[in-house]
């Protein structure tokens, strides 16, 4: 496997996307991982100089709203899922 | 039970004739279900008395005249991460256990406006990322074809439910091949439209740049009948395109002489099952004496697709799945020290393994050092990849080829290897990359009495001409029916 | 000999567009509504929303470009800037990174030390975050989302600035311009303007920069130089006592005048930017862009110089009057009704300065239209009330923007021009005043202001001053 994945490695991912993983779970995705990179390696076979990164694969452009106020009151449907509530906001731990 | 033999197209005029009503199909749906559904698991959510109730709506605007769509009366199942107005939308995920949607998907307004009833919610890959249905938090899915088999994913359920009569067509979500691939593992018709035909308003996201809404249906006449119903511009969605040539039912025309058809080689290669591979190549035999002009090329390219989609499909994942983390709505652990150690419990616990595996990908090949070794080199194979069809399409109006390298794979046989999963995905995976059409059309079964797919792709906006070759093999095909 | 240390500042200013609506969604932008009733599954980031850009913030992005002199990217994107909090409903920000809507601008400043002019390095467009209120008997915190998907655009200066008089300058400067073209009211301290100071300091003569911070939570003028002032005293202690500045984030804490690190193993600070596949580029023709340049405003300077050729007024005068656009604006609408420069320019000078200080607030909150100040000061000319009396009717119009005519009308305010009511007054006010009808009498000319005083207030001030002065002195 060229690409080793390191436990820091994933312990940084882990932090980026609020996972926590069990040591178990960590050793499967460092290879997980590892095996996925390499793979995707594959991509360096390609020169890809000059060519445009394309997000987009239709040259769509310019989709616009005009500036007009279309939405009322929609509290009761905002906090309708939450799982904590109070005075019309959501229940968070505290933040300082 | 006859009423079920019934397509979407022949239900709606069978109701508009008054020989049946919105409500026997209705019953008839549900009775399936009753009988069915503990062996298949094809749904997710039934809400049986708000089905009824609906399909009593619509019988009753049938016959007031104020519903006449092609569809009027049909019940219908969604996918389960379509949002669907006080519905539970879970996408198969413990996280949104219990997720009730204040709004409905584009989608699925279009279809009720149709007269198109909504059944229930169809089981899934968790947040559609799978080729099994085996990642749903929600139990698997069984293929009604053979109940040891996986029906495909990640609209296993979709498939299932049209496969097995529990609804007369169903909405899927296809990223890199999620309708065609389960449809062909299920024996049904699938369709994955151009980037941007559907509005994916509501569509709980996947990978954005990907992902597109179709229709699983009996048959090809179904077929282009909901996609009609479906292509809309819609302005809530910046990336729908306006089209003026979404009069998909014109194109339901038994004629195919003069269409060129291009069989990549590398769609046949190595790694292809050969009863699948054989399926294929008589179906295109079949179009090229019915007069297609039928030639194999080079495509290129072919073995880059799979890095490209998981790189650009797990970046964007790792983002959009980045909303689920206890605080709106959905799961929340019972316990913990502290806003980060709410988030990482809550997502830890809240996500199965394979969700998990995306968006630890996703965010390791978007992070500071890798995102141009990654994810920009990605976007740039991309563009290549568009291209090279580009070119195809210069030749051909048709790309014909399998669907997937194997007909459905046992249970429990493909999650313990997930890069040999991934792989099964080779010949759908560039059309969302390239935002073109596919559909999967039933081309016969394998020696295990298993269904075998057929692809056709075609140019994007160019639907018609895929539904016409469709339409044209479903004819040449005959009945495609399961033994009891 | 003590090192000399150049302090070297570069600003990121966040702020807030004028427009009604969101950025991404049609929900309004208006303050004060109770929590969380300014949302909808957009800003609030519910599965499988999208967001579709206003068209209006590209405008005022566009506006506030070309008034800086930057370039224009005729072809931008947004992107996704990832990072988790409960106040970012996506858990990312829609925001530019790869291709921002302007870039290489500069304005000119002039402070103590002379004219300079300070580099943009470029604007983008975003939308800004929710609300969080701490609730700490119950030890945890409450989000309101109403200022979720507020249209941003953020200022990003190059480090051209070396003292708080030049960033004060600047962002005075910016001020004026988004204010003049309406793209913002500009408020610190209400937050529809917000800068954050990265700051470094490095020995005079050095080349290269020093390690800078980045200083948050700055809600005032007074604020930002006491934080510039105290960084640079933290920087340079650590520097002479041998220790290394490290690159982080700060927060102002204004009543202790300290800031602190705001350091968590949590935050990675890694963003994973990449375009957001749920928006398409926005191209800016050179049609659309040459729209925007033809609609600029007459900008402060411009209109500075026209108001010394146009109204006889003194400069100390223009230069208070067009601190503030709206203040402008009133000026010479009000001027096109009664073509009385002067008075208008003094009843904005005088009064209503006078009211803006007592009560707290900007001259951008001034709420009576200049049909009432025209007349207003049309009842003084025609003297139908007097001085005193107008300054009573013009607190009134300043609270509520009430129609002068009718409110004196109503409360019965006119000057009494019936000469023999007044006269009857006065013979009452001399008769009951003896002593200083005798004082007055006896060369006093003073006591003859105790008889008009009290001739007004019989009168209840409805009375002529002239008049009373001109039948005081006959009938004494």
């Amino acid at each position: 496997m060229a690409n080793i994945i390191s436990d820091e490695t994933i312990d940084y991912v882990g932090i980026l996307a609020k996972l926590a993983l069990s040591d178990e779970e960590k050793e499967q995705a460092k290879k997980d991982m590892g095996r996925m990179l390499d793979y995707i390696d594959k991509l360096g076979e390609l020169d890809t100089t000059g060519i445009e990164p394309m997000s987009h694969v239709f040259p769509v452009q310019n989709a616009f709203r005009e500036d007009v106020v279309t939405n009322g009151d929609e509290s009761e449907k905002t906090l309708k899922n939450a799982p904590g509530e109070k005075d019309n906001m959501f229940i968070v731990p505290i933040t300082i | 039970m006859e009423l079920l033999k019934y397509s979407a197209v022949e239900l709606a005029a069978a109701i508009k004739e008054g020989k049946a009503t919105a409500v026997e199909a209705m019953e008839a749906a549900l009775s399936k279900i009753e009988e069915t559904e503990s062996k298949i698991n094809a749904y997710v959510t039934i809400d049986k008395e708000a089905a009824l109730a609906a399909a009593k709506e619509a019988q009753k605007k049938i016959e007031a005249g104020a519903l006449t769509g092609a569809l009027a009366g049909v019940p219908m199942a969604v996918k389960d991460n379509l949002c669907t107005e006080g519905m539970l939308t879970t996408c198969a995920s413990k996280i949104l256990g219990n997720f009730v949607p204040t709004f409905s998907a584009e989608a699925v307004i279009n279809l009720e406006k149709a007269g198109a009833v909504v059944i229930g919610k169809t089981n899934m890959d968790e947040f559609a990322m799978g080729s099994t249905t085996e990642t749903s938090a929600y139990g698997e899915t069984k293929n009604p074809w053979n109940l040891e088999h996986v029906p495909g994913g990640s609209s296993g359920g979709s498939a299932a439910a049209v496969a097995s009569n529990e609804c007369f067509f169903a909405l899927g979500s296809d990223t890199g091949g999620s309708i065609r691939q389960p449809a062909s593992f299920c024996g049904v018709v699938g369709l994955k439209p151009t980037y941007g035909t559907v509005s994916r308003y509501g569509l709980i996201a996947y990978g954005s740049s990907l992902d597109q809404i179709g229709p699983l249906t009996k048959n090809v006449t179904d077929c282009a009948t909901v996609l009609e119903v479906l292509a809309t511009h819609d302005t809530k969605d910046s990336t729908s395109v306006k089209r003026e040539d979404t009069d998909f039912t014109s194109a339901l025309v038994e004629d195919v002489t003069g269409m060129k058809i291009g069989i990549p080689r590398d769609y046949f290669g190595e790694g292809l099952d050969a009863e699948v591979k054989e399926a294929a190549l008589a179906a295109a035999k079949a179009l090229e004496e019915k007069g297609a002009v039928v030639e194999e090329f080079d495509l290129s390219l072919v073995e880059y697709a799979i890095p490209t989609y998981y790189t650009i499909a797990a970046a964007e994942a790792s983002s959009n799945l980045e909303r689920f983390d206890g605080v709106k709505y959905g799961y929340r652990t019972s316990e913990f020290d502290g806003l980060h150690n709410m988030y990482k419990k809550t997502r830890s616990e809240g996500f199965g393994a394979e969700v998990k595996r995306r968006i630890m990908l996703g965010s390791f090949v978007l992070s500071s050092g890798y995102y141009d070794a990654y994810y920009l080199k990605a976007l740039k194979v991309k563009a290549m990849i568009k291209k090279a069809f580009d070119d195809a399409f210069a030749k051909y109006d048709i790309i014909l080829g399998p669907v997937a390298p194997t007909t459905a794979p046992k249970l429990g046989e493909s999650l313990s290897d997930p890069l040999k999963m991934y792989l099964g995905d080779i010949y759908t995976i560039s059309v969302n990359l390239a935002g073109l059409p596919g559909i999967s059309v039933p081309c016969g079964k394998d020696s295990k009495g298993l269904p075998i797919g057929l692809q056709l792709i075609a140019d994007s906006f160019q639907e018609k001409k895929l539904i016409q070759t469709a339409y044209t093999y479903e004819k040449l095909r005959g009945a495609f029916v399961m033994e009891d | 000999m003590a090192k000399q240390y150049e302090t070297v500042i570069g600003l990121e200013v966040h702020v807030e567009l004028a427009t009604k609506t969101k950025i991404f969604c049609g929900c309004s932008t208006a303050f004060g509504g109770a929590p969380n009733t300014h949302t909808c599954p957009v800003c609030t980031g519910m599965p499988g929303t999208l967001p579709v850009l206003n068209k209006q913030v590209v405008n005022y992005a566009l506006a506030v470009g070309l008034a800086t002199n930057c370039e224009i990217t005729q072809y931008c994107k947004f992107d996704r800037k990832n990072y988790f909090y409960p106040d970012n409903p996506q858990n990312y920000q829609i925001s530019q990174l790869y291709l921002p809507i302007c870039r290489n601008g500069y304005v000119e400043i002039e402070t103590s030390a002379g004219k300079k002019s300070v580099g943009i390095h470029e604007i983008h467009m975003e939308e800004d975050a929710g609300k969080l209120i701490h609730d700490e008997w119950e030890d945890c915190s409450l989000v309101d989302y109403n200022r979720s998907g507020v249209p941003l655009i953020e200022i990003v200066s190059e480090p051209d600035m070396r003292s708080a008089e030049e960033v004060i300058a600047y962002l005075e400067k910016l001020r004026m311009t988004i204010q003049y073209l309406g793209a913002s009211d500009c408020k610190l301290n209400e937050g529809s303007m917000r800068a954050d100071v990265n700051l470094s300091v490095r020995e005079v003569g050095a080349e290269q920069f020093g390690t800078r911070t980045e200083m948050k939570n700055l809600n005032s003028f007074r604020a930002i130089t006491h934080a510039i002032e105290n960084e640079r005293e933290r920087q340079i202690d650590l520097l002479e006592s041998g220790q290394q500045v490290i690159q982080e984030t700060r927060r102002w804490d204004d009543n202790k005048e300290y800031s602190y690190a705001m350091r968590s193993k949590e935050d990675a600070q890694d963003y994973r930017y990449f375009p957001d596949p749920d928006l398409v580029p926005v191209y800016i023709s050179d049609e659309w862009l040459s729209e925007i340049k033809n609609s600029q405003p007459e900008f402060r300077e411009e209109k500075m110089a026209r108001y010394k050729k146009e109204f006889d007024i003194p400069e100390y005068d223009i230069g208070i009057i067009t601190d503030s656009k709206h203040m402008a604006d009133l000026f010479e609408e009000t001027v096109a009704i009664c073509h009385e420069p002067k008075k208008v320019s003094n009843w904005l000078m005088g009064e209503t300065l006078r009211l803006l200080k007592e009560k707290g607030m900007d001259a951008e909150d001034i709420r009576f239209s200049p049909e009432n100040l025209a007349k207003l000061i049309a009842l003084v000319d025609g003297k139908a009330i007097n001085s005193s009396v107008a300054k009573e009717v013009f607190e009134v119009m300043f609270e509520e923007d009430i129609d002068p005519e009718r409110y004196v009308e109503e409360k019965g305010l006119k000057t009494v021009n019936d000469e023999g009511a007044l006269r009857k007054t006065i013979e009452e006010v001399i008769a009951a005043n003896p002593q200083s009808v005798e004082d007055y009498r006896n060369g006093k000319e003073k006591a003859i202001g105790f008889l008009v005083g009290q001739t007004m207030k019989a009168m209840k001030g409805k009375a002529d001053p002239g008049m009373v002065n001109r039948i005081l002195k006959e009938l004494l």
